[in-house]
């Protein structure tokens, strides 16, 4: 029941990408925080909800071979640091592309998938992974 | 006036083709490929399911439509396949899209027929002021038994329609339903994949409901095939809606547009919806629009569509056009295919 209740209680960030703005600073955190830990007791009542954009480059990245059970269906998957442009750095995996066409700086932007699935009969997880940006058409 | 405000669409990136489907099964493929019409069909990931389809429809129609999510009085998914079956899809993409905690929400079942049933609906409640806008969702990863006829075209995606009185892009003037019960296709609780009644899948049922809704909201409109730039017929494969079509006394130019079948395959709800979605993409103010869905229990929607002035002040290619959409795509083999369907069977444990 932890577990559901930790769904339930993450999804407006999960689902949406809600951050935390401090008001004191203008530091964006994702997820969100409420103390501003360079503030601390001057962000209190300064934390504001913030929609983040999704849009974001690949910092860093990793390609998981070994996977867990529940991602075997996906593997090799991608998971990578993306920072956002609004400011905080998230991890995430990238799907729908191989990992020869992933690169640090490639730019990305948020999808809606599902993240886990408890068995057959068990609550669904969804939430942020992302995809890489088309070139331009010519 | 009321109708559609804005829309967006969603079809999973990756495909597979007939031809490939029938050399696992010993079929000939060139009997499958031109016995149905479809060149390929497309295949969600193992991560997209109808509530992932219907949250990237509706932000896509929220982003074309410049519309706040909290004008949203209403959101009405309808499919095959919702991912669960008891908890509304239509929960989860409210949440995701961020539509006010007081509003109408269900998901509505009628095979291909339960998205544009929710357009109905969703007209209804604006017409009777009981909403500002409301989204009405088709979305399918619809379900075809390994080596069986409906394989080679269930197909997924979707596509979100938000109706209103304001800022009308095309106005729907008429709408009626034709419902009876007939034996064409169905799917008992519990079971994976669905059944279908041979020879009831054409005449009694696909043929005889569409063409009647079709002449039925020619009749109430006072129209003939003629008087419509586009026609958009529901496309359970490419060969049905092209024979109705002409049947009808439409000409290729008209049904060209709409028919996506070919395509991406038969994306059930979402399949007239899809159609709608490329024909609105290429609009011009003045445009009359014929669109008939249809549904396996069987019934048919019809819609008399027309393209207002407003349609010019909306950036079309603000959200991904159905060209955008269907110009990014990866093929896969039969193996990958049925491992991303989960037709490899793998154990509890390991899911």
């Amino acid at each position: 029941m932890g577990e559901l209740s930790r769904i339930w209680r993450e999804s407006d960030h999960r689902y949406r990408l809600i951050g935390h703005v401090c008001r004191n600073c203008n530091t964006v955190y994702f997820p969100p925080r409420d103390i501003c830990p360079t503030c601390h007791r001057d962000s209190v009542g300064k934390m504001e909800e913030i929609q983040l954009s999704g849009k974001g480059s690949i910092f860093s990245y990793t390609v998981v071979h070994d996977a867990p059970p529940a991602f075997r269906r996906q593997r090799p998957y991608i998971i990578a640091l993306i920072k956002l442009d609004e400011g905080p750095t998230l991890t995430a995996q990238i799907v729908d592309t191989k990992p020869e066409n992933v690169s640090s700086g490639k730019r990305v932007h948020a999808v809606f998938r599902k993240i886990r699935e408890d068995g057959s009969g068990g609550i669904l997880q969804y939430g942020y992974k992302f995809v890489i940006d088309e070139p331009p058409k010519a | 006036m009321q109708g559609i405000v804005s829309y967006g669409s969603y079809v999973p990136k990756y495909r597979i083709k007939p031809e490939e489907i029938a050399r696992v099964w010993g079929e000939d493929p060139d009997n499958i490929k031109n016995g149905i019409f479809i060149l390929s069909k497309s295949v969600p990931a193992p991560d997209e399911d109808v509530a992932t389809i219907s949250v990237e429809a509706a932000r896509r129609a929220l982003l074309r439509g410049k519309i706040d999510p909290k004008d949203i009085g209403a959101i009405y998914i309808g499919s095959e396949s919702h991912p669960y079956a008891v908890k509304p899809t239509a929960t989860i993409v409210a949440s995701a899209i961020g539509a006010d905690f007081r509003m109408f929400a269900a998901d509505y079942e009628f095979a291909c027929k339960a998205g544009t049933a929710a357009m109905q609906n969703v007209l209804a409640m604006v017409d009777s002021g009981m909403i500002k806008y409301g989204m009405a969702i088709g979305a399918d990863t619809s379900q075809g038994a390994p080596g069986d006829a409906l394989e080679y075209s269930a197909s997924a995606g979707g596509t979100a329609f938000i109706i209103g009185k304001e800022n009308v892009i095309a106005e729907i003037k008429h709408t009626l339903s034709v419902t009876s019960d007939t034996p064409d296709f169905w799917r008992r609780e519990g079971q994976p994949y669905p059944t279908h009644g041979e020879r009831f899948t054409g005449e009694p049922a696909y043929f005889r409901h569409t063409l009647s809704a079709a002449r039925g909201i020619m009749e109430k409109a006072g129209t003939e095939p003629k008087d419509y730039k586009y026609v958009i017929l529901h496309q359970p494969n490419g060969k049905f809606p092209t024979r109705a079509a002409k049947t009808l006394g439409f000409t290729e130019e008209q049904y060209k547009t709409g028919l996506l079948t070919p395509y991406i395959g038969n994306t059930y709800s979402a399949a007239m919806m899809n159609g709608l979605s490329a024909v609105l993409d290429i609009a011009s103010p003045g445009d009359k629009i014929l669109a008939v869905s249809f549904g396996s229990g069987a019934g048919s929607d019809g819609f008399h569509i027309e393209v207002t002035d407003n349609y010019e002040k909306m950036d079309v290619k603000s959200a991904p056009t159905m060209a955008e959409i269907l110009s990014n795509t990866e093929f896969l083999d039969y193996a990958v295919y049925a491992k991303f369907k989960k037709k490899i069977v793998m154990g509890e444990e390991l899911e």
